[in-house]
């Protein structure tokens, strides 16, 4: 074990005065404005928000593929230029080497750094037993379920001890029961590498159990439309779901999600037609009848 | 099967046997149809020539197939025969090997950088039509020896086809894998080779597939029109000299040698690809 450094408590991400307008024919479309937010270093942090909304576009500003229009992202003070190794990144899409093993696939940042290979051997087979994937290493990625791709998925940006993770629902394709383990086991990483992470979901219950701070954004242009602090203890249970205190924060971001789909997916309803809506759902969310 | 779940005791040959029969049994088939759907071509091939059939094609001048194994078995022992097949095949060696070691880093290069493909691109283009064939007056200008003109267009004949799939397969690398190893700290060489490379490779070897069968079809065309040697000119002048069984046996031995050459690819791409193999 003695590979995986833990590093001294670092990883804060700050995003100011920020906004991202992608061009068009029809001219720039503003797809982020006026966006603060910020991960303390160790801390796990949710958006969340309506599709479309500029989550993604966010998230790849912070990792650097993409340059802020206006404003500013740093990482510990230093501004962020381009993607580098020391931001992690997991993405919707499955995006293992399919040319690699499953081992290769975890060494590869290893690789890059330059560390010989017994050594990136050792720290990989390491990190895949924390996952639970010691035996697959020699498995090429086409032959592994989704949950098990995103596991290594994770793992492998984990491997070069990068200072913040970012995760663009990385869970999204995979079914409910499978979730919820990878859930589980995203949590454990993060607890035993203290690493600051941003975690971009459009599931609330997913963004509750898994947090410390949620950041609710706005329908496009996205901002910030509002900042929940997370107080559920942990280590945190399947069974919390059910608690008040969960149903109670699950209540109030499923309303301040549910106005900005509505706004999102045709501005037309105001807030009396909302209001009907809300009395015929009775109980029931926007997003659960959609 | 109770002698699967017990690896105590190892299973017994007949055990073993079955077992491969039933996943190769997809296999197995297709080997038996595929023997008998060639024997009942030589027997087709046999009637048709013994009764000299004339039925909108003549069958008059074709040889039997036992006349083609008779010259066969001749020829085999003829160095001659050998030195024919042995110069066709040094041919395709060089001018296959220069067109995929030309075309396929300049597809590489051409789909990584832009300004490369603008320049490059258009003259490809309309070079590209042209068969190798119509280049044979053109080569035989360009090189001083009869053996590189041939070479040459053999060269010419695969070029294409490589660079052409090499620049397909470039353009359909997934962004996301780039992304992902840019953010795992890979630098532009090492993108290149361990996502670009790899990723394109698929068709790279398609390319190869077919720039190998484009290969035999512009030799053996050159040798037929300005070889002194080779399977093509073999199969040629056995017409001149009124040899019907070598016509058909020049034929036969071009199938099996370019059936042999795609198998080479085909082994070599499994070989390269290990995670496309099953
Ligand atoms: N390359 C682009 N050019 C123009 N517009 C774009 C581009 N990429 C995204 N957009 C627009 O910017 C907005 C924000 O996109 P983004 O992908 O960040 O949303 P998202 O919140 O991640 O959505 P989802 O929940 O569907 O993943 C969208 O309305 C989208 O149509
Ligand atoms: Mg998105």
């Amino acid at each position: 074990m003695s590979e995986i450094v833990v590093k001294a408590p670092q990883g804060h991400i700050e995003v100011k005065n920020f906004s991202l307008s992608y061009d068009s024919i029809e001219g720039p479309v503003e797809a982020v404005t006026d966006t603060q937010i910020h991960v303390k270093p160790g801390e796990f942090v949710s958006i969340v928000g309506p599709s479309g909304c500029g989550k993604s576009t966010l998230l790849n500003a912070v990792a650097g593929f993409l340059k802020p229009t206006t404003g500013i992202v740093t990482v510990d003070g230093e501004k962020v230029n381009g993607p580098s190794a020391e931001r992690g990144m997991v993405f919707q899409q499955y995006s293992l080497f399919p040319w690699k093993t499953v081992r290769e696939n975890v060494e590869f940042g290893l690789k890059m750094r330059g560390m010989p290979r017994s050594q990136r051997e050792r720290a990989a087979r390491t990190l895949l037993g924390l996952a639970g994937l010691e035996a697959f290493e020699k498995h090429y990625p086409e032959k592994l379920s989704g949950g098990m791709k995103q596991r290594v998925g994770i793992v492998r940006a984990l491997a070069t001890g990068p200072k913040v993770l970012l995760l663009d629902e990385p869970f999204g394709a995979l079914d409910a029961q499978t979730r919820v383990i990878m859930q589980q086991i995203l949590t454990n990483m993060w607890q035993r590498l203290k690493i600051s992470v941003l975690f971009v979901t459009h599931d609330i219950d997913e963004a509750i159990f898994l947090s410390d701070r949620v950041y609710c954004m706005t329908a496009r242009p996205g901002s910030i439309k509002a900042e929940i602090p997370i107080p559920l203890e942990r280590p945190r249970q399947q069974s919390m779901m059910m608690s008040s205190e969960f149903l109670a924060l699950r209540r109030g971001l499923m309303s301040l999600i549910r106005e900005e789909s509505i706004k999102a997916m045709g501005g037309e309803l105001n807030d009396m037609g909302m209001q009907g809506l809300n009395i015929e759902l009775h109980g029931h969310s926007l997003a659960d009848v959609i | 099967m109770p002698a699967s779940t017990s690896p105590a005791s190892p299973p017994s040959f007949g055990t073993l046997a079955l077992r491969w029969y039933r996943l190769n049994r997809g296999g197995l088939r297709a080997t038996a149809i595929g023997l008998i759907s060639l024997l009942a071509f030589l027997l087709v091939w046999h009637l048709l020539t013994t009764y000299r059939v004339v039925f909108f094609v003549r069958f008059i001048n074709v040889p039997s197939p036992l006349a083609v194994y008779a010259s066969f078995t001749k020829a085999i022992h003829d160095p001659k025969f050998l030195l024919h097949v042995l110069l066709s095949c040094r041919r395709i060696f060089f001018g296959f090997s220069l067109a995929a070691i030309v075309a396929v880093p300049l597809g590489l290069i051409m789909g990584r950088f832009k300004l490369v493909h603008e320049i490059i691109f258009p003259v490809a283009e309309v070079l590209r039509p042209i068969p190798a064939i119509a280049w044979v007056p053109m080569a035989i200008m360009l090189w001083p020896t009869n053996e590189q003109s041939i070479v040459y267009i053999t060269f010419l004949g695969s070029f294409f086809p490589i660079l052409v799939n090499t620049l397909h397969g470039m353009s359909l690398v997934d962004p996301v894998l780039v992304r992902a190893a840019q953010c795992l700290g890979a630098r532009e060489r090492s993108i290149f080779r361990d996502v670009y490379f790899p990723a394109s490779l698929p068709h790279i070897f398609t390319g190869l597939t077919v720039g190998m069968g484009v290969a035999w079809v512009s030799l053996i065309a050159a040798e037929m029109i300005s070889g002194q040697y080779g399977i093509g000119y073999f199969t040629w002048e056995a017409y001149s000299l009124v040899q019907y069984a070598d016509i058909a046996l020049g034929m036969i031995a071009i199938g099996v040698l370019g059936l042999g050459s795609s198998m080479l690819i085909r082994g070599a791409g499994q070989l390269v690809m290990p995670w496309r193999s099953r």
